[in-house]
């Protein structure tokens, strides 16, 4: 038996940071707001004892248990699919803040050439710039119209960072100065300097200065510590949902968080949405939760998942191309770059925090005229400082085997004595990678798992290349005895997958290729709203937060709208010109 | 080399400092006592609880032997033969041996971390994805039964190759045995050797560097050897430092 439940006026799935965003906003313009969260409670009480390399970053504390519900994946069609069973490889966070509790505080922008990157490379190389089967599109909005969401997000979130030639314009100071700069990021400093880039102190939630937000938020300052990307910070001095957005949220007293409250499905009639089911993983039992909107606020996977469960949107077909949901997966989990071992300096590698480092961005975007390079994009160069986890960092000459005395010895005395330039590149969508429900894995409630079908492309390993030499040349600047360039799988292997992962319900203009409009309106459910990097047409070089962050501020203006004027599409059709 | 400042120290003096101080100076740092920098909405939840409990004090000053001497909790709670501990004991030491910087895995009580591992729920996989089929190589065996396959395999063509069990073996023996181990190349049932090797390789590292609180990295002379501080609450002090900074290392136990 279903129990049906009184109507709430805003229900989200999840309470991650776009929840969280969408409850704050909502909330403070009057209205109800529920969110239901799968995970348990939590506080950064839950933190002052967590620094514990083997809880949290080895058997992964923070996320869900993928006991009922993992991903399955497959390099291409003609292959059968695999789940991922252990955690380590599909690790999700739960619970209050989602993932925004783990999360490094990476909070780059994106740039004017990726909202608008097809037009912008038909622009300036022609159309044969794009390979066959590459599906790149405009995201239906500009980097003008998404600048005041980021400076919203970032000044909610108090970012500490600095402009450099190449990062993206900006209407505002960053709210707080630079993170500190450690001995191994001024050396990166004199030897991008040197080779003519233009370096800076990468943007961080993990604030340089205690900061009180526009909400009246309080966040202390960094101490430093190092146990902070998969952690949860004890100081509340990394901005995450709980000492922000959530926060916020409660005040107005018109904000609830169910609990152990799964979506199975998002109930509707066609035309819109009229809330959902939801099982409450304690007892089993069912519930029908009306709303007057929904929003998809969980992990890019599962909000695309419950899109197909519910049978919302037309499904993406790799065949023909035609087709939404499902469409453009992008995996942006394909770290890459150098090490390089010091034999005559010793770094304080112990000490660190999830966002503290330095970059380099001539590379990424359209940075660098691309006429005679043969891939499209590129990647930011970074020398980061996050700490130094003592079971899993054992750096090694090459040739070391990864065991016994030698590798004890080469491993204790590089320990402190090695700094990686990693890169992160930014991953083009193709015709023949896309998420669809598996045909074979299920969960505990007999519905299918998300499959995911991806593999590299030319495009991916020739970025690689070129970014790997880069890091490199950076490394023997800096001075390292030993230079190891990093190395790229044949094949995608689907090793820690989670978390990064862009597509499956993409923004545009046009809603004969998108899933939503630029307020992350479902085109074909006006009610629904899809919040998440599954918006993502394709995946920048770096960090999906301050993106995601920034276009659920701007579809919380829509949802507000929405309620005020009762209905409707925020935008027009771009292909119809359908009128609101 | 690796600076060798702390390394013979067995037994540092951790409880016998004033527990609390570090973490009044830090407090002080942030501005978390005086109120300073922040207000009390965000901290104000934890703020002097678990710090400053008279609790907290009573129990930190305790001497060590009071939560209970290494020896009484140096048992076999998952294996139940003493020759698959024994054949495992002498497995770790082989990939992280006891020399001239330090002790090995045995040394450091990992084999007794593993045992102890093996036997918590993710020794049976419970947060993982279970359901069949179970395609592709993927094996349907829990971590456990990995390992004492894994172990009895060890001895086992030890004793086909070489004529004895796998702990009576020179160095160089075993190390063969387990590149073999290592390589795939030894038939197991349901599972690889390659993916026991790489169990029994993880579960070792995780014994010489992860919390003493687990059982192994015992007095912290996995991180002293590696020069790591462990738990510290701020590293503000040193983070612009241009040299290197040798810290004492804590544990959580300290934070208690």
């Amino acid at each position: 038996m279903v129990k049906k439940l009184p109507e709430v006026e805003v229900l989200t799935v999840g309470a991650g940071w776009a929840g969280g965003i969408v409850a704050a906003e909502l909330t403070k313009a009057g209205h109800q707001v529920l969110s239901l969260e799968r995970g348990s409670e939590r506080t950064i009480e839950d933190f002052l004892h967590s620094h514990d390399e083997l809880k949290y970053g080895q058997k992964k504390e923070l996320m869900k248990p993928i006991t009922s519900d993992t991903v399955t994946v497959r390099n291409n069609e003609k292959q059968d699919s695999r789940p991922l069973r252990n955690i380590i490889n599909h690790p999700i966070g739960t619970g209050t803040g989602g993932s925004g509790v783990h999360w490094a505080g990476q909070t780059y922008r994106y740039y004017p050439y990726d909202f608008e990157i097809k037009s912008k490379t038909i622009e300036r190389y022609g159309e044969e710039k794009i390979p066959e089967g590459m599906t790149l599109q405009d995201w239906g909005i500009t980097y003008n119209e998404i600048e005041p969401y980021y400076d919203k997000f970032e000044k909610m979130a108090g970012i500490s960072g600095e402009d450099s030639k190449f990062t993206p314009e900006r209407s505002n100071p960053y709210p707080t100065p630079p993170m500190k700069k450690t001995p191994a990021m001024k050396l990166f400093h004199e030897a991008a300097e040197k080779l003519g880039y233009h370096p800076y102190v990468q943007p961080s939630g993990n604030l340089s200065q205690a900061y009180e937000n526009p909400d009246g938020e309080k966040i202390n300052a960094c101490q430093y510590c190092s146990f902070c990307s998969e952690y949860g910070c004890e100081y509340g001095a990394k901005s995450d949902p709980i000492v922000t957005v959530l926060s916020t949220a409660k005040k107005t007293g018109n904000h609830e968080v169910r609990y152990n409250s799964y979506v199975k499905r998002i109930l509707h009639d066609g035309k819109k949405a009229t809330g959902v089911l939801y099982v409450d993983l304690r007892t089993g039992e069912e519930f029908e939760q009306p709303a007057k909107i929904v929003v998809l606020t969980a992990y890019t996977l599962n909000n695309v998942r419950l899109l197909l469960l519910s049978e919302i949107g037309r499904k993406y077909d790799p065949v023909t191309g035609t087709g939404v949901i499902g469409k453009n997966l992008t995996d942006h989990h394909n770290y890459a770059g150098a090490s390089g071992l010091f034999d005559d300096k010793k770094f304080n590698l112990y000490a660190g925090s999830g966002a503290l480092g330095s970059s380099v961005s001539e590379f990424e975007a359209d940075n660098v005229d691309h006429t005679n390079l043969d891939f499209i994009h590129g990647g930011v160069i970074a020398l980061t400082q996050t700490g130094s986890p003592p079971i899993t960092r054992n750096p090694v000459p090459p040739g070391t085997p990864s065991w016994g005395r030698e590798f004890k010895k080469q491993s204790l005395h590089y320990f402190n004595r090695s700094l990686t330039v990693m890169t992160q590149r930014g991953v083009m969508p193709w015709k023949h990678n896309f998420i669809d429900l598996d045909s074979v894995y299920k969960d505990d409630f007999g519905d299918p798992l998300i499959r995911m079908t991806w593999d590299y492309s030319d495009n991916d390993r020739k970025i690689h290349e070129f970014m790997v030499e880069k890091c490199s040349e950076i490394l023997k600047e800096m001075g390292a005895t030993t230079v190891i360039p990093g190395g790229m799988a044949e094949h995608w292997q689907a090793f820690y997958v989670g978390l990064h992962l862009g597509g499956g319900a993409i923004m545009g203009a046009d809603s004969e290729t998108s899933a939503v409009n630029s307020y992350l309106q479902m085109w074909d459910m006006e009610n629904l709203f899809v919040c998440g990097a599954s918006a993502f047409p394709h995946f920048g070089t770096t960090n999906p937060t301050n993106t995601l962050g920034a276009l659920t501020y701007r579809a919380t203006e829509g949802m507000i709208e929405y309620l005020k004027t009762g209905g409707g599409l925020l935008v027009e059709r771009e292909n119809t010109k359908q009128n609101v | 080399m690796v600076d060798k400042g702390t390394r013979n120290e067995k037994n540092i003096p951790v409880n016998q400092e004033v527990p609390d101080s570090s973490r009044r100076k830090f407090l002080r740092n942030t501005g978390m006592v005086t109120g300073g920098v922040v207000g009390g909405a965000v901290l104000g939840g934890f703020l002097g609880n678990p710090f400053k409990t008279e609790k907290a004090e009573s129990t930190t000053t305790k001497p060590v032997e009071a939560h209970g001497s290494a020896s009484h909790t140096e048992a076999m709670q998952f294996f139940t033969r003493k020759e698959d501990f024994d054949t495992l004991a002498a497995a770790t030491e082989v990939i992280f041996p006891e020399d001239e910087s330090g002790p090995g895995a045995i040394g450091l009580g990992a084999p007794y971390y593993i045992d102890k591992q093996l036997a918590t729920p993710w020794g049976r996989n419970i947060d993982d994805y279970r359901k069949r089929p179970f395609a592709d190589g993927a094996t349907p065996l829990t971590r456990g039964d990995i390992m004492i396959q894994g172990i009895r395999k060890l001895n086992e063509v030890s004793q086909v190759k070489h004529k004895d069990k796998f702990k009576q073996l020179d160095e160089e023996k075993q190390i063969e045995v387990l590149q073999a181990f290592e390589s795939g190349e030894v038939e197991m049932t349901l599972v690889s050797s390659a993916e026991f090797f790489a169990t029994l390789r993880q579960l070792t590292m995780e014994g010489c560097f992860a919390d003493p609180v687990y059982g192994g990295n015992k007095n912290m002379e996995g991180w002293k050897m590696k020069e790591f501080p462990g738990a510290y609450m701020s590293y503000a002090d040193v983070i612009e430092s241009e040299e290197f900074v040798l810290k004492e290392p804590k544990s959580l136990s300290d934070h208690m």
